[in-house]
């Protein structure tokens, strides 16, 4: 029998799981390297050959050098390891989280200034919320 | 014996660490959040224990993939802050207490909680941000934190995280455990993380204050009900990352009341939007028993 995922119906989330998990494991271990300021140098020197050094799949790879983190995320990867990617570019958590919503920069910030995204329309897939796919240019997460 | 004198509750914003290592505590996006912990820091001198027991989860720093035990007890002499891709921050080492924690290992273990005992590892933001949010940063002439620091890691990265029914009859075991000690120690048990954030995602940034602010009405007045909320509400309302506050619920657990003693006294309460991705809360209770 399957296990219960009572939160595939949330929208623009994806639960880190242990499906996720085990997808991801390279992809993340990956991340963690770079909690190491010589292995952060070796990548920003030739990232696709310090990809090229784990056993990653070749669309993981280019999701990372494509620095899409909701494609990263759909590949398994999980938003505390990716983020050591963000600090390796010397982004801010808040960059980082920005980034997979479709909004710039400023728009985000704004948003949170004004007491963040509405849970309004956002708790269930099919609802109006601005975090729908309908209402995302970049289609689900 | 040893007693639990007081819980505190707080969210541990990486971004908050930042700001007062940056020294940009008095900018106006941020008066308004130091403001809100600054009769906590004049209490924690007037109320200084002996131990804190700080509950927290580490973020991807000392637990990579390789191991990810749902629950650790750090019962190491000493822990440093860790380098989490920008650098160590600049606050002290974390001073131990191997012999509580060894003791509360042991007692937790035998009373059916499965802890994993941690002899080695670096500590990350959800650690030192409340200790600077609690403590202030401390003189370069004494450079440490006011006493020593428990460290208690509980997995909220990979889900399933441990319910909160878990969590809270956890906290009634360290208290248990606590109060089997021979030394008169006091000890204060911190939850910590939340509250609604979510970091990731088309939904990032989503806060729900409402949400929130009913959830501290509820672990001041019924943790026992609270407890018994399924994970599926957390994610759903306050954002897949909101899901830390399980971890509120061991310290408040550990409090009094829940095993037939008095109820606890409301000292503080604040609840602030934003601190970078997240909404802000704040609770400091003292046991009356």
């Amino acid at each position: 029998m399957a296990l219960s995922k009572p939160y595939l119906d949330v929208p623009g989330t994806t639960i880190f799981d242990a499906d996720q998990s085990r997808k991801g494991y390279h992809l993340n271990q990956f991340c963690m390297s770079l909690m190491k300021a010589e292995n952060r140098a070796r990548f920003k020197a030739d990232e696709r050959a310090y990809l090229d050094e784990w056993p990653m799949t070749e669309e993981q790879k280019l999701a990372v050098l494509a620095r899409d983190l909701n494609w990263c995320m759909r590949l398994g990867g999980n938003i505390y390891f990716l983020a050591k990617i963000g600090a390796t570019d010397g982004l801010s958590f808040q960059q980082m989280a920005g980034s997979m919503t479709g909004m710039t920069e400023a728009q985000y910030r704004d948003m949170m200034i004004k007491g963040g995204r509405s849970i309004e329309g956002n708790r269930v897939v099919g609802e109006d919320g601005d975090a729908q796919a309908h209402r995302q240019p970049q289609g689900r997460a | 014996m040893a007693r639990i004198t007081a819980s505190v509750y707080t969210s541990h914003v990486p971004a908050i660490g930042a700001a007062i290592d940056h020294g940009k505590t008095a900018e106006p996006y941020w008066v308004p959040l130091f403001k809100g912990y600054e009769f906590s820091k004049q209490w924690m001198k007037d109320n200084r224990p002996d131990v804190i027991l700080l509950v927290y989860n580490d973020h991807a720093t000392a637990f990579s993939l390789e191991m990810i035990p749902t629950f650790a007890i750090g019962c190491a002499a000493e822990f440093r802050p860790a380098d989490e891709g920008y650098g160590a921050r600049p606050v002290p080492t974390v001073i131990g207490h191997p012999e509580l924690a060894s003791h509360i290992a042991q007692s937790v273990i035998q009373d059916d909680f499965d802890l994993t005992i941690v002899n080695k590892m670096d500590v990350d933001h959800g650690l030192t941000v409340p200790l600077s949010l609690m403590c202030g940063q401390p003189p370069a002439t004494d450079f440490r934190w006011p006493c020593p620091v428990i460290p208690f890691a509980v997995n909220v990265v990979q889900y399933p995280v441990p319910s909160g029914r878990r969590c809270f009859m956890l906290g009634q075991a360290i208290r248990r455990a606590v109060e089997s000690y021979d030394e008169p120690l006091s000890v204060q048990i911190w939850g910590t993380g939340g509250m609604s954030h979510q970091l990731q995602g088309p939904r990032a940034g989503l806060i729900n204050a409402e949400w929130d602010n009913r959830f501290l009405d509820r672990l001041i007045a019924d943790p026992e009900g609270l407890s018994k909320v399924p994970h599926i509400e957390y994610v759903r309302e306050a954002g897949s990352e909101g899901i830390e506050l399980v971890m509120w619920l061991i310290a408040r657990g550990a409090m009094a009341d829940v095993a037939g003693g008095a109820k606890p006294t409301v000292r503080h309460r604040f609840f602030h939007v934003p601190a970078s991705n997240t909404a802000v809360g704040h609770l400091i209770l003292e046991n009356n028993a």
